[in-house]
């Protein structure tokens, strides 16, 4: 071994470890590590690496069902969607990076997903994206939407995978830390799924892709520590991405694994060659050995140290078979992409590089993955919030709606979605704007929905009923559509979990979602955390941000929320009991965030649920939108835009009915002639169901009051946004 | 009909187009064969399709590196013969930067990439990619570019208007936002060559010509080069 | 031998790019700027060291390549090792 420096105890600190756990890399050693070893130990046991502050809850979630092919623990989540077809998903977090530089932030975060989809042998069909920026009125926040969408699109559209969906928050507390979690759904043949164990004692270790550069050495370590005044001067660890390279990438990795050429096959994201070497050699409980002189460098006088941390983009490690290195090198020739052959599995159970045949590093493999430190990190029960007081409505009801609608909340996401590309790929069924999209399986007549959401608001009140809640929303955003709903992708961004209230608000959180994926039968299959989301010790609202998947077996049966006939009635699916507290009415028009949020009664979710999705895939209602932020008469609002049909809305006076946001409800529109069947059918099932209105005309009207032609409410509700962004 | 897809790295709408193709021909998609850019040899065919994507990334310029690959001096070869060319969206700006067509792709006027639904006006249905349409008709059509804005000196405009080789405009605004999605001089979304043998458009046919595009405008432009070369 | 191409819009032709970093100037109070034009600055080493051949050379990558003659102006700037 190399003689260097010995370590200082600064040294350990620069590199995010405590006292105690550099103890442990002692003890694994046997002796003091090198600069080298050192940074693998800090990347490997960074929070974003060995998830130490969360494991211990996320081992609470169910991750079973019988359509679950792989749960986490891989690069992505895989569920069975019939007919010999997976769907391969995963959202991931890119909160950092993106606040550093929001274009190449954003871009390289959708690069990562994708490669984490592919790489288990899906071809991505679809991205999603779920982004929290800062309140409008913050100076950096335009600037960030405008970066963020951007780079986003820049990627996405480049590598040809249309991005249906997505949601787009603004709130105070996102002001130092905005998120952006990025989602991929890919598919593949169920029965060619490619996982990353590494296997066979002397099998080539290849790395293929781009070349590996100074990029985000450190950014796995960053991504793990609180944000101060000094973070804008990192931006240099920032990696950059390079799309055209990822979609080359792509296709050449699909091409190689229609062969029978590869053992495991793993993507270098955060903490690059380390982290994927060492996750590839410890499933298959192996060693790797590595020759580092041969991994393809883009700059001269690369130490150890840099080509084993860098987080250069658009590059994958893949063991093949002994002997088919010459085939597998053809296919990335032909796609003009690096590919060198880096090391060997070895029978030693070491992570061992050498340059020049010397020893540079030398680490067991077992106890560097299973000595990472676990925290039990104390946490205390959050405070109930205190009961909602007296409401007075803030003003007429039509204007409360036009005022919402016109709003940084509820306003048309437009401008965002026509920057990225939603219909590559020509399979795209149901667009951004609905609840859920929907893309077709190619070449079939059966289709993927998708949906991505979370309430940070109810999560900040009730952290339980929030974790819940955001699972129920993404489950009944699919059945709204009329899929199946299947599994659950998660993306928890919290605080410091460190101080004990942000670990409640996590514990709990966690605990709601687990109720909610048990009673709805809706497994997380993959996940992601990101914590430390804090800027002067100001946490974001925690955020865990759900993306779920469904299938439909039949796309010619499926309901999206735009009114299409005259004389239909406008059906009210579940109980109203007019919930205020934690509600954008009261946030928006009464500047207040007092009370609990709407209860979530996962059982009555179910059922009513159930009860629609019946409906659609009958064939009996194709019009279907689900209630959430602004109420009944948002969602009203919101099917009437989209068809352009009017609608006659009444019911009673009160602001609760109108604008609470009581969970587990729908809007059906049902065509006169079928309206008292279903009414009936519902009754039956003990399925709340009622009237509230009926479709026709040009205008909304409410209570036989002053009419608003949708004309108007379409340019307020279209405003916004564009108005906000016009001198980005 | 015999009808090829150039792939070049980086394009990503190869596939849909061969499907729309492959459709409008009423075969199963292996019926359109696929060319690959380092390709200097081509097999017979009657028509050559330059698909959209975003072909070496749109480095340099949109279009620039896919014109001068080893392909395009086959395609241009044949393009000379009278083989009809199509090229949709990224294969517009290959067309314009290897001197099949006129002009150049700019970056949109409003620089910012534009994925919507837009309408355009047939402006010459007499040719055998536009036979199927009326003239004058409109279409309702997806675009998805970050480069659409077409460019041309005066001067040739005035010929090319003469000589009916703009193939479509866009037109009728609707939702109260400007017809034109990308600032293109007098508001072109397509343009043929002299002998109409060649066209290149921004709008994307090939997603509005199945029932779940939500539309079908665009199976009429490939409607009518099937019934023309068949 | 280098070689420096600058690679930017005739004149006639929008760039948008140009004409937003010009409004964004005068926004944060920077007066007194005319038109704005943004192009592309493209280095390259070269093998050859006789400079009328490296022009040459360089020459034919624009028309060929490096610009599109329908819509930008280059112009070439060569320096000694």
């Amino acid at each position: 071994m190399r003689n260097e420096p010995t370590i200082t105890p600064e040294q350990v600190a620069e590199h995010g470890l405590t006292e105690d756990e550099y103890q442990t890399i002692l003890n694994v050693l046997g002796r003091e590590p090198n600069l080298t070893e050192l940074g693998i130990f800090s990347v490997m046991w960074s929070e974003h690496c060995s998830y130490k502050s969360s494991k211990v809850w996320l081992k609470t979630l169910p991750t079973e069902a019988p359509w679950v092919i792989c749960g986490p623990g891989e690069n992505a989540g895989v569920v069975d969607i019939g007919d010999g077809k997976a769907a391969i998903f995963k959202m991931e977090s890119h909160n950092h990076p993106s606040f550093i530089e929001p274009y190449q932030g954003a871009a390289t975060g959708v690069g990562g997903i994708l490669r984490d989809v592919f790489t288990m042998g899906a071809r991505p069909i679809a991205n999603m994206n779920a982004l929290r920026f800062g309140a409008p009125e913050d100076d950096k926040t335009r600037h960030l939407v405008s970066g963020v969408v951007a780079g986003i699109g820049g990627y996405g559209n480049c590598v040809g995978v249309p991005t249906v969906g997505g949601e787009v928050n603004f709130d105070p507390a996102y002001n130092g830390n905005i998120l952006v979690n990025a989602m991929t759904v890919g598919l593949a043949d169920a029965d060619r799924i490619f996982y990353s164990a590494a296997a066979g004692i002397g099998n080539p270790v290849v790395y293929v892709g781009s070349k590996t550069g100074r990029d985000g050495i450190h950014g796995a370590t960053m991504a793990s520590a609180e944000f101060d005044d000094a973070t804008e001067e990192k931006r240099p660890t920032v990696q950059v991405g390079d799309p055209f390279t990822e979609k080359l990438l792509i296709e050449a990795c699909l091409e190689l694994m229609a062969t029978d050429t590869i053992v495991a096959i793993q993507d270098m994201g955060a903490a690059g060659l380390t982290c994927s070497s060492v996750e590839m050699a410890d499933k298959g409980g192996v060693g790797f050995d590595l020759d580092i002189d041969k991994v393809p460098q883009r700059e001269a006088g690369m130490t150890p140290y840099e080509v084993m941390l860098s987080e250069s983009q658009e590059r994958m490690l893949i063991v093949l078979r002994p002997g088919t290195e010459a085939q597998a090198q053809a296919i990335f020739d032909k796609w003009q992409l690096d590919f060198a052959v880096v090391g060997h599995v070895s029978d030693s159970g070491r992570f061992t590089g050498r340059v020049a045949g010397e020893v540079v590093f030398d680490i067991p493999v077992r106890p560097l993955v299973e000595e990472s430190p676990e925290y039990e990190r104390p946490w205390v029960e959050p405070k109930a919030p205190a009961a909602l007081a007296p409401v007075t409505a803030a003003m007429e009801h039509m204007a409360a709606l036009k005022s919402l609608l016109a709003g940084p909340h509820l306003s048309s996401r437009r401008w965002v979605w026509e920057q990225y590309d939603q219909t590559v790929m020509a399979d795209t069924v149901r667009k951004p704007g609905g609840d859920a999209a929907i893309v077709r399986i190619h070449g079939s007549d059966r289709g993927l929905a998708i949906a991505t959401d979370c309430t940070p608001r109810y999560c900040r009140a009730e952290p339980r009923q929030g974790g819940a809640q955001a699972v129920a929303e993404v489950w009944r955003n699919i059945t709204s559509v009329g899929a199946r709903p299947l599994a659950i992708t998660d993306c928890l961004n919290f605080g410091n979990p460190e101080r004990p209230e942000i670990m409640g608000e996590f514990v709990g959180c966690i605990q709601g979602m687990g109720e909610a994926c048990r009673t709805l039968d809706f497994p997380v299959v993959s996940g992601n955390v990101s914590l430390y989301n804090e800027t002067h010790g100001q946490a974001i609202l925690p955020t865990p941000a759900i993306g779920g998947i469904g299938v439909l077996d039949d796309l010619e049966r499926h309901a999206d929320l735009a009114l299409r006939r005259d004389g239909d009635n406008l059906i009210l699916i579940g109980e109203t009991a007019g919930h205020l507290g934690q509600t954008i009415y009261l946030r928006q028009l009464l500047n207040r965030g007092d009370g609990p949020p709407p209860p979530v009664d996962l059982t009555v979710e179910r059922r009513n649920g159930d009860f629609v999705r019946a409906l659609i895939a009958a064939g009996r209602v194709d019009t279907c939108h689900d209630l959430s932020d602004g109420g009944l008469l948002v969602a009203a609002a919101e099917m009437a835009m989209a068809g352009d049909t009017g609608l006659d809305l009444n019911g009673p006076e009160d602001a609760g009915f109108w604008f609470g946001e009581d969970q587990g409800r729908y809007l059906l529109a049902v065509p006169e002639a079928d309206t008292a069947e279903i009414l009936q059918l519902a009754e039956q099932q003990q399925v709340p169901a009622q009237s509230v209105g009926r479709t026709g005309g040009e205008a909304l009207t409410l209570n036989a009051g002053a009419p608003i032609s949708l004309a108007e409410l379409r340019r307020a509700h279209e405003a916004w946004l564009p108005d906000y962004m016009r001198n980005d | 009909m015999k009808a090829s897809v150039i792939v070049f790295p980086g394009s990503n709408c190869d596939r849909d187009v061969q499907v729309a193709l492959a459709s409008a021909i009423g075969g199963t998609p292996d019926t359109v064969e696929m060319v690959w850019h380092g390709d200097s040899e081509m097999a017979k065919t009657d028509l050559i399709v330059l698909p959209g994507g975003f072909s070496y990334g749109d480095y340099l310029r949109s279009g620039a590196m896919s014109a001068r690959s080893p392909v395009m001096r086959e395609v241009v070869a044949r393009a000379e013969q009278g083989v009809a060319v199509l090229g949709i969206c990224n294969g517009f700006q290959v067309l314009t930067e290897a001197g099949l067509l006129p002009g150049a792709l700019l970056p949109n006027a409003g620089l910012k990439f534009v994925c919507r639904d837009v309408q355009i006006r047939v402006e010459n249905s007499q040719t055998l990619f536009t036979n199927g349409y009326q003239q004058g008709q409109t279409l309702r059509i997806p675009v998805a570019h970050h480069d659409g804005q077409y460019f041309v000196e005066p001067e040739t405009l005035a010929e090319m208007r003469e000589r009916d080789q703009i193939a479509f405009r866009y037109c009728d605004a609707d939702d109260g936002r400007a017809a034109n999605p990308n600032g293109s001089i007098d508001d072109i979304a397509g343009v043929f060559n002299d002998r109409k043998s060649v066209l290149g458009l921004m709008p994307h046919p090939e997603r509005a010509a199945d029932a779940i595009h939500g539309g079908t405008d665009g199976q009429g432009l490939l409607n009518s080069l099937v019934s023309a070369l068949s | 031998m280098k070689a420096r191409v600058h690679v930017s819009y005739k004149n006639g032709v929008l760039d948008p790019q140009g004409k937003a970093i010009g409004l964004t100037l005068a926004n944060l109070g920077f007066e007194g700027v005319g038109d704005v034009r943004q192009g592309k600055l493209i280095e390259l080493d070269l093998a050859e060291s006789d400079a009328a051949a490296a022009r040459k050379s360089v020459e034919a990558m624009c028309e060929k390549l490096l610009a599109n003659t329908v819509i930008e102006n280059y112009a070439i700037e060569l320096e000694e090792d």
